[in-house]
Formats: structure tokens, C-alpha cells, sequence
């Protein structure tokens, strides 16, 4: 049992919603990588994405766009993220899952990229390009190697589907808010609700996690009450832009703890709100 | 010649190795949606005769098969005809794909047309189809194709189109590709995503390769009708692919020598080219699982062709697959010979050719050499090229006052 699958079996027996962080590997810089992510895990997530970034992130909108071009003008490649996930191993354990396409990865070689996720301290893995009909060999290694392999669902995904999904997902199901690329939204969409109560039915056997354009406090909770827990990353990755490039003067390490930790609290009553 | 019956894709949607599905989830519906309803239409007689009723009435079908007669006895080599793809419609053989699949969107009951370009001449192509059925249609169109090929903007807004400049990455067709597909994700519900060449995620190339085969078809009756026997060679250009692959595919299964020639750029010892089945590698980039140009970190490599056509990173995975059989070999073509050879076609046959076709056009100066008089070579003259004079004038400058 790898952290991610050990901390969600943790957070369910104790009724704790999860609260997921998504930053891109090496924005706004490689060395504060590691930093960032120890003020997200003082603040309160429960598991860290990070983000492998690619030239060409179709299921990204603009600002995730961006920070993946940072990041690979930064000089981060796939290795680079194994020497950052060592670093945040040296003093934490939370769950780290890779979020990346495809390409860099099948570049890179499937069984040698797993097998240094797995050295490195990876406990799971999202491909937003790579749907079931593609996964079978990734997943079959993903399994060998005690690295959870995460499935994304869709508001256009059949209840048939739904069900495979769930099979095939370690972890948790990735649920995407609504058809769509990643980025901040105003609101969640009503259409949100009615297919994550559909995934509630359907989905027995891994836990929900719903992720796209979950921005703010409100939405968390809003969002938390049909789900497991929420990822946030866009709204993050916004908030460190601001800080660090328009406005460095300001502490970036302490806003980014100060957001985290509303989320938090956000997540918390939306969850006693749900019970009571 | 193999005896086994060239059947490809396969129900996974591969040629080979090559090929696949890599999208996210959200677009899997969809594309499973389309599939369905093209198998299922594919052998509706009656989705079929409207098809190619279009063709012959809106596109103007066949197209002919034209002797170049004052080309060949330049040659003294094979005989050289050329299929008149840019007689079509619009300019170009986008028309062919851009009709197949309105039809199919209109079945499908979508009733907001998106598509990707790159020279203009899809995107003209799937203008000017929405505009014949009443269509919403948006065209994403990287910044710097909109200035170097800024009739066809002009041509598109005129058919009511709306063109989104991408500002993204190289801000041309890849881009364009990325932002439609992010598009296509986000409206997917009412949205039809008219893929504009054999690339994409299945069933894409295999419905665009489907359209476009009739310009084989018609190439193979009409070289029977006028030779009495089939072609030594069949020579096309190789973006994406699809006007090659639509000459090539009713040929697969005879003894008919095959050549693609990508866009060599400015040299393909330099980085600055689009010749991704003579330098790239294998891997995924818009859906499939193809040849690629990449960096070692599987980073897309930015391109560079004087043709916005082909100045695109990937090729459609079919392509791949030829290359990997053996079946079809592909060379590269520098700016340079393209031009050249679009102002010989000009002032030898009267035909101005499209930056496009003018990379087919130039290999004839390698190939012709080595072939008999009574050989046969057909080219496919894929469009013509009134979007092209700006930058066909310069370099005709240039050299004159060199």
C-alpha cells in the first residue's frame, strides 16, 4: 500500500474530506518547488499533484498553459522531477501524484519512468491522454510497481463507463467538474451536480475527488458535498503568478499558506454542514 | 506485392503500431459517437449519393487528370499528369473532407462547426461548407499563418466564419490544433470538430483518409481510360497527410511506387524544417501515436516551412505505418526547390501551383532521371496557389536581383 492509498483510506475512516493541491513541477522556480509544497502540506492538503509540464497541455487552459512554458524554461524535464520529489521526501511523506500527457512519459520509456517514480517517492499518476483504451500495459506496470494509476471521469462519460472507471482507478476517481479544460470559473456549473450524484451512485469502490475549476472557498464548499474531497490547481497557480512575478514584493510562501488554509476550513464545514 | 488484403485501421483504431485514441476523457463519447454514425452511414447508399453529389455539383468532380506535356519533354523522362486537386472548389482538396464531414455533423445534429488551419485552405474549405448549410463555424488559425496567409482570413470572414488568432506556443497549425481541440473539449455537446487532415484521434484519420480517397479512385479510372494501364509512380506532398494518402490508398494493394515529400525547410541538417517522418521519432501529439518532431525530453520541437500547409510537427499516423512497411518512402523538399519548382510548373504548363503541391512538384528534378519515356508518373496538384503569391513574388524578386 503506497501513502496515497493509505492516506485515503485514513481520511475516509475518519470522515475527513481530501483536500488535493495541484502545482506545476518547477514553477515559479525548480527551487521553490519543494517549498511550496511544505507550506500546502502545513495549510492543511492532503495530497500534492504535481504537474509534469508539456509543450502542448490540450486539456489545460491558459493559466496552467503558462506555468507549464515557466517550468520548461526553468529547465525542468522528467528527471528534474525526480531530484525535486527526493527533495520533498527528505521531510515529508504526504502523497505526491505526477500529473502530466502522455508524450513525455512514452519518450521517456513507461518501464523506466515508473520504476524512478517509484525510487523517487511517487505514489500515483494521472495521464489526462491516456484513456482507458490506451492504459492497459501502463496500468498492468503502474499496479507491478505499488504506483496508483488514476483514471479521469467526465460529464460525458456513460454510467457503463463509470463503472469501468472505477475498476481501473487506484486511488481515487479523478472527477472533472464539467466538459472543459482546467482553469478558474466563476461558478461550478449546475450540470456539476447532477453528474456527480450519477458518479455517487455508480462509483462503490474508490473514492470521489472533483477537480477543474474549483477556484475558491465557496466552491470547495459547495463542491465537498457531493464528493470526497476536491483538487485544487489553476486558482494556485494564479495566486503564485501574482505573488512572485506581479507583485514579489509580497511574501509568497505566506499567501500561499494563508489560501490553503481557507480552503481547508472551507472543506471542513462544508463537511459538517453535509452531516448536519 | 503482398497478397494480404490491406485492412487498416483496426477496431482499436491502429495501422500497426501507429494510431490509437490518447484524449481525455471527455472526448471519448464524442468520439465514439462519431464513429458509429460513420460506420453506420459509410454504407448508407443514400448518405453516399448526397456525398458525392456535392462532389460533382459544389466541388466540381472529377477533377481532371491532366498530361503535363511541355513538363514531361523538359524531362525527356516518364510521362508526368497531374491531378487537378486545385481546380476544386475553394482551391484546394480540403473540399473533399470538409463536405464528408458537414454531412456527418449535420446527422449527428451538431450544429456548431469548429476546425483547425493551417495554410487557410481547410479552413476555407470548412467555411465555405457551413456557409452552404447554415453553420456556425469558428476556424483556429496560429497568428503567424493569419499574416502570411492573410487572403484566406479574408476569404473566411467573408463566409461568415469567425477566425480565432492562437497567440500560443509557435502560433501556428499545431497550436491552432491544441486551441480547436481545447475548444472541442469544452463545447463538445453541440460541437463537430471538422480534423482537416488524416491526423487526429481515431476515427479521424481513417474518416478523413475515407473522403479523400476519391481522389485515387477517380486518378486510377482515368489513367485506364487514357493509358490503358496503371502509373510507375505517385508522387504528393506530406503535411498532415491527407492529399497523399487520398491519391495513395485506392493504389495500396497494385505494383504502383509510392513517394511522399515533407517539407525540408530550410535543410533538414538544420532546426529549421517539418520533415517529421525523415527526422522525427515516434510518439503523441494531438491523439495519436505517430512520427514526431521532439526534443529528447518528448517536448514538440517548433517547425519551419514556407508552406503553412506542412508546417506541422506530426503526420498522420497511416503514414507512419507506410513508412514502417516500406510501402511508401518519403523524402524531404527544401523552400528553396518548392519555389522553383511552383514558378517552373507556372511557366511551363501556365499552372500556378499551391507552396503545398510545389514539394510533389520538385522531386520530379530527382526522380525523372531515372525513368523510362514510357513509364507513368502521376502528381497530385493538391491547390493552387493564389494564397501563395505574396511570397512566391518575393523570392521571384529576389532572384531577379541577384
Amino acid at each position: 500500500m503506497n501513502r496515497l492509498l493509505q492516506k485515503m483510506s485514513e481520511l475516509i475512516k475518519n470522515k475527513r474530506k481530501a483536500l488535493a493541491m495541484f502545482v506545476t513541477a518547477g514553477y515559479p522556480t525548480i527551487k521553490l518547488t519543494p517549498q511550496i509544497v511544505f507550506e500546502l502540506e502545513k495549510a492543511g492538503a492532503d495530497i500534492i499533484e504535481l504537474g509534469i509540464p508539456f509543450s502542448d497541455p490540450i486539456a489545460d487552459g491558459p493559466v496552467i498553459q503558462i506555468a507549464s512554458q515557466v517550468a520548461l524554461n526553468n529547465g525542468v524535464t522528467i528527471t528534474k522531477i525526480w531530484e525535486i520529489v527526493r527533495d520533498i521526501r527528505l521531510s515529508s511523506n504526504i502523497p505526491i501524484v505526477l500529473m502530466g500527457y502522455y508524450n513525455p512519459i512514452y519518450c521517456y520509456g513507461v518501464e523506466k519512468f515508473l520504476d524512478a517514480a517509484a525510487n523517487a517517492g511517487v505514489d500515483g499518476l494521472v495521464v489526462a491522454d491516456l484513456p482507458l483504451e490506451e492504459a492497459d500495459n501502463f496500468r498492468r506496470s503502474a499496479v507491478a510497481k505499488n504506483i496508483s494509476q488514476i483514471f479521469l471521469a467526465a460529464p460525458t462519460t456513460s454510467d457503463k463507463r463509470l463503472v469501468e472507471l472505477d475498476n481501473a482507478t487506484s486511488g481515487f476517481l479523478y472527477c472533472v467538474s464539467t466538459t472543459g479544460t482546467t482553469g478558474i470559473r466563476n461558478n461550478v456549473p449546475a450540470e456539476a451536480v447532477e453528474y456527480l450524484l450519477r458518479c455517487k451512485q455508480l462509483v462503490k469502490k474508490n473514492p470521489i475527488l472533483v477537480g477543474f475549476g474549483i477556484s475558491s472557498s465557496a466552491d470547495v464548499r459547495n463542491i465537498s458535498r457531493y464528493a470526497d474531497g476536491v483538487i485544487v490547481g489553476s486558482a494556485l497557480i494564479d495566486l503564485i503568478r501574482k505573488n512572485y512575478f506581479e507583485i514579489p514584493k509580497n511574501n509568497l510562501l505566506q499567501e500561499v499558506y494563508n489560501f490553503v488554509s481557507e480552503l481547508r476550513i472551507s472543506l471542513n464545514n462544508g463537511a459538517n454542514n453535509e452531516a448536519g | 506485392m503482398t497478397n494480404t488484403k490491406y485492412n487498416y485501421p483496426d477496431n482499436r483504431g491502429y495501422f500497426g503500431e501507429f494510431g490509437g485514441k490518447f484524449v481525455p476523457e471527455t472526448l471519448i463519447y464524442a468520439l465514439e459517437e462519431l464513429e458509429a454514425k460513420y460506420l453506420e452511414l459509410k454504407n448508407d447508399p443514400a448518405f453516399q449519393k448526397m456525398f458525392y453529389q456535392l462532389l460533382k455539383h459544389f466541388a466540381g468532380r472529377p477533377t481532371p487528370l491532366y498530361f503535363a506535356e511541355r513538363l514531361t519533354e523538359k524531362y525527356q523522362g516518364a510521362k508526368i499528369y497531374l491531378k487537378r486537386e486545385d481546380l476544386c472548389h475553394t482551391g484546394a482538396h480540403k473540399i473533399n473532407n470538409a463536405i464528408g464531414q458537414i454531412l456527418l455533423a449535420k446527422q449527428l445534429g451538431k450544429n456548431r462547426i469548429i476546425a483547425e488551419t493551417g495554410a487557410g485552405q481547410h479552413g476555407v474549405a470548412t467555411a465555405t461548407v457551413a456557409a452552404k448549410l447554415g453553420l456556425e463555424c469558428i476556424v483556429y488559425m496560429g497568428a503567424e499563418d493569419i499574416i502570411r496567409q492573410k487572403s484566406n482570413v479574408g476569404r473566411m470572414k467573408l463566409l461568415a466564419a469567425e477566425v480565432r488568432s492562437v497567440e500560443s506556443g509557435t502560433k501556428t497549425l499545431k497550436d491552432a490544433a491544441n486551441e480547436a481541440i481545447r475548444d472541442w473539449v469544452t463545447n463538445i455537446r453541440n460541437t463537430h470538430y471538422i480534423i482537416g487532415s488524416v491526423i487526429g484521434p481515431h476515427p479521424y484519420p481513417m474518416i478523413v483518409r475515407d473522403f479523400q480517397s476519391v481522389i485515387g479512385i477517380e486518378a486510377k479510372s482515368q489513367i485506364l481510360e487514357i493509358e490503358n494501364r496503371l502509373p510507375d509512380y505517385l508522387l504528393a506532398s506530406v503535411g498532415g497527410g491527407s492529399n497523399s494518402i487520398g491519391l495513395f490508398f485506392n493504389f495500396l494493394e497494385d505494383d504502383v511506387k509510392m513517394i511522399g515529400l515533407e517539407a525540408g525547410g530550410e535543410g533538414i541538417f538544420t532546426d529549421k524544417h517539418a520533415a517529421t517522418l525523415s527526422k522525427g521519432s515516434p510518439g503523441v501529439l494531438h491523439g495519436n501515436l505517430s512520427y514526431l518532431l521532439q526534443d529528447a525530453n518528448g517536448q514538440i520541437l517548433p517547425t519551419h516551412s514556407i508552406s503553412a500547409g506542412l508546417d506541422y510537427p506530426g503526420v498522420g499516423p497511416e503514414h507512419s505505418y507506410l513508412k514502417a512497411t516500406g510501402r511508401v518512402q518519403y523524402f524531404a523538399v527544401s523552400d528553396v526547390e518548392a519555389v522553383e519548382a511552383a514558378i517552373e510548373l507556372t511557366q511551363t504548363e501556365g499552372i500556378i501551383p499551391a507552396l503545398e503541391s510545389a514539394h510533389a512538384l520538385a522531386y520530379l528534378k530527382t526522380l525523372l532521371p531515372s525513368t523510362s519515356k514510357n513509364e507513368i508518373v502521376i502528381l497530385n496538384l493538391s491547390g493552387r496557389g493564389d494564397k501563395d503569391m505574396d511570397t512566391i513574388l518575393k523570392y521571384f524578386e529576389e532572384r531577379r536581383t541577384r
